[in-house]
């Protein structure tokens, strides 16, 4: 566990003992892991460390209002098909025979190894094989290279697509077997690492959860947000980063609409360094603080409490 | 244990914690805490057991964590899971219960004497409304009591009122979706699938272009139904309404609404009107206090409306707009409610009395951003805002 931790710290994430329990939860059970919290906790971040920690590829499905089994497990290139279909016709080689009829074969025509004999169900086989298969990332998490590591499959806000989706996804993430009527079953030699995201914009449903482990990510604590700014961005000084995170959390305190995550933290202190800022004042706060509050609203709350108040207030807790 | 893509060397196990025969604590932690209102399936139990025997059963913040990763799935329940956790193994009794009693109120009880809002003092129940149509039907009796202020219904009429809501159909505006579905008409997006399919029968040759146009989609719809004390005689039926709403139609969102928040949907997915309403009155633990409309859309907007659920939706706020807090509040909400929502429809049971202007507080400010402002004192205002919510 503590091993767990260290190495996601050598590979860029700072993960509390919660989280990383359930990392290594995840890793070890092995089961999908659902990650909810607030925008910018770093929930997306988890799968790209786990993919630079397994060495695994990382495969990134994201999900959005319709997204159905065509966009997410494979189809069929069509176009190409097509394409393939005029050209073996202008050779007069392969093209399907005309009128179905039991034309001879000959050509490139291939039988494939399906048992069929009639003509139209072998250009059938010809045009359905893998050469014309568009693989998208849930097929490729399943179906990997010989010899190739486990991918992990970042599956992103999944509350963005609908629950016809979410049935789907609970089959696959069941069993991790893909079945291509034309080509036949797939499974998966090892499961992927799966970390599936939501933004909380509806309930996912129970079933999907229950196949899953589940940790709401939280605001890290001061000191944990002041380790990851400073690991994100090594360019900023020790003391500005203390200062932006407790900057920071005060905003988080002030009732904003969009209260700023820890990205919001890491851009901020970007920003400042970029314009070669050492500490926070008045002016370079109010030049930046489009980095960190997103709403016209939240900036003239800020605003309205004062924005020597907030540097005061960051400088005395950072200490 | 082979099968996961775990960092190897990062990760050498103790063997299983010394339990006292595997899994006898994990599954009466796992009674303990469905005693406490979790949702704790057996799976879950399993889950549990075995996140514990790979994280050591020694230290008490692993056995934490690995329960909150197996036993929790909503954030809603972390902190009756933290006192459970205290209580069965620290052996101490948590200090602050956090899952109080249900209140003693049952909803399903219609029968005591409902007094009409503080303001509103039962002004003639037998209101004539000058509707030429009904003239006719005056005798039928579901069309008198279809006209009847829920308000001023006998404990009688009342139930056979909610009988009627239980009824009503509750349809929905409709937006394009982004799935697509087979069309007939040409020059819309190619579906090469089915013209590649079509094409194989014909030789290669695709002599049928097929299409496929943008499947229509039911907005979500979302209720907020005020649950104060001055909307106790129309807050039972307006449950109702919102019940046959959720029964009737997919995407449906319920709140209630009074000093505080609360989501219901789940508890209305019941089937029987009665347990649902049962179930919604255990959780709300506000019902008929007092009211801070802004603060509460306040918390909607902040936790569900603005991160998607209210945005494109119809949004029904089903109050008398009676505000104990500052109006700037809600007038600031409504706006930022307006510019996520389709489609914000304002009921007020008291918009039928004779004389109703809107001059509550929280209603003067609210209206600039109501796109409908319907009447929902009887059964046929009800009726009427299923329509307006089909349009």
């Amino acid at each position: 566990m503590p091993e767990l931790s260290d190495a996601l710290a050598a590979a860029g994430y700072l993960a509390d003992e919660g989280l990383a329990t359930s990392i290594f939860l995840a890793l070890r059970m092995p089961r999908p892991l659902l990650l909810e919290g607030e925008a910018g906790v770093g929930k997306t971040e988890v799968a790209k460390v786990l993919a630079r920690l397994t060495g695994g590829e990382l495969l990134r499905l994201q999900c959005y209002e319709g997204i159905d089994a065509g966009q997410a497990l494979y189809e069929w290139d069509y176009a190409r098909q097509l394409l393939h279909l005029r050209a073996a016709e202008g050779r007069g080689g392969s093209a399907p025979a005309r009128g179905g009829a039991a034309d001879a074969r000959s050509g490139d025509g291939r039988g494939d190894g399906n048992a069929v004999a009639s003509a139209p169900a072998d250009a059938e086989g010809e045009l359905y094989s893998p050469r014309f298969l568009v693989r998208r990332p849930l097929l490729q998490a399943i179906d990997r290279p010989p010899g190739a590591p486990p991918a992990v499959l970042l599956i992103d806000e999944v509350d963005r697509a609908d629950d016809e989706f979410e049935a789907f996804l609970l089959e696959v993430l069941s069993d991790f077997t893909v079945t291509i009527p034309e080509l036949g079953t797939i499974r998966a030699d090892r499961p992927p690492a799966v970390v599936i995201t939501s933004n909380r914009t509806r309930d996912v449903h129970d079933a999907l959860k229950r196949r899953c482990l589940y940790h709401w990510v939280e605001h890290p604590g001061f000191e944990r947000e002041v380790a990851i700014v400073r690991l994100r961005a090594p360019g900023a000084s020790e003391g500005l980063a203390r200062q932006v995170a407790a900057a920071v959390g005060e905003l988080r305190d002030l009732g904003l609409y969009k209260p700023p995550g820890v990205a919001e933290s890491i851009d901020w202190v970007q920003a400042l360094a970029t314009l070669g800022r050492a500490d926070l004042d008045d002016a370079s706060v109010e030049a930046t603080l489009g980095s960190v509050v997103k709403y016209r609203e939240d900036a003239e709350r800020v605003r309205g409490f004062g924005i020597d108040k907030l540097v005061a207030a960051a400088r005395s807790r950072a200490g | 244990m082979s099968a996961a893509g775990a960092p190897r060397p990062a990760v050498p196990m103790p063997p299983a914690g010394p339990m006292p025969a595997a899994g006898t604590v994990q599954v009466a932690f796992g009674r303990f805490l469905r005693r406490r209102g979790l949702d704790v399936p057996v799976q879950a139990v399993i889950a549990f057991t075995e996140a514990v025997a790979l994280v050591g059963a020694e230290r008490r913040a692993g056995v934490y964590w690995a329960g909150r990763a197996t036993l929790v799935r909503r954030p809603e329940d972390l902190a009756r899971y933290d006192a459970a956790f205290a209580a069965f193994f620290d052996a101490k009794a948590a200090t602050v219960d956090v899952a109080p009693p249900p209140p003693s109120l049952v909803l399903a009880v219609d029968d005591e004497e409902a007094d009409g809002p503080p303001d509103d003092a039962p002004d003639g129940d037998e209101r004539d409304r000058a509707d030429p149509d009904t003239v006719a039907v005056r005798f039928s009796r579901v069309e008198v009591l279809r006209h009847k202020d829920l308000g001023a219904a006998t404990p009688e009429e009342r139930a056979e009122l909610h009988r009627l809501i239980a009824r009503l159909r509750v349809a929905g505006a409709e937006r394009r979706s982004r799935r697509t579905t087979p069309s007939a008409r040409r020059h819309l997006r190619p579906d090469l699938r089915r013209t590649t399919r079509a094409a194989l029968r014909t030789g290669g040759e695709p002599l049928r272009w097929h299409t496929r146009e943008p499947r229509q989609r039911l907005r979500r719809l979302v209720l907020l139904v005020d649950v104060s004390g001055s909307m106790e005689p129309y807050a039972r039926a307006l449950v109702r309404f919102a019940h046959a709403a959720v029964l009737g139609r997919r995407h449906v969102e319920v709140f209630a609404l009074g000093t505080r928040l609360t989501r219901v949907t789940r508890q209305l997915t019941e089937h029987d009107p009665d347990t649902a309403l049962a179930a919604a009155a255990r959780v709300v633990a506000d019902w008929s206090g007092g009211t801070r409309l802004g603060d509460g859309l306040r918390r909607f907007n902040d936790d569900w409306g603005q991160r998607g659920m209210a945005r494109g939706a119809t949004v029904v706020i089903l109050s008398d707009g009676w505000d104990r807090g500052e109006p700037d509040v809600m007038a600031e909400q409504m706006a930022r409610l307006g510019r996520v929502a389709h489609r914000i429809i304002w009921v007020n049971p008291l918009k039928a009395a004779p004389g109703y202007a809107p001059l509550a507080r929280g209603m003067a400010a609210a209206l600039p951003h109501v796109d409908a402002f319907v009447e929902g004192h009887s059964l046929a205002s009800l009726e009427s805002l299923a329509e307006v919510l089909a349009s």
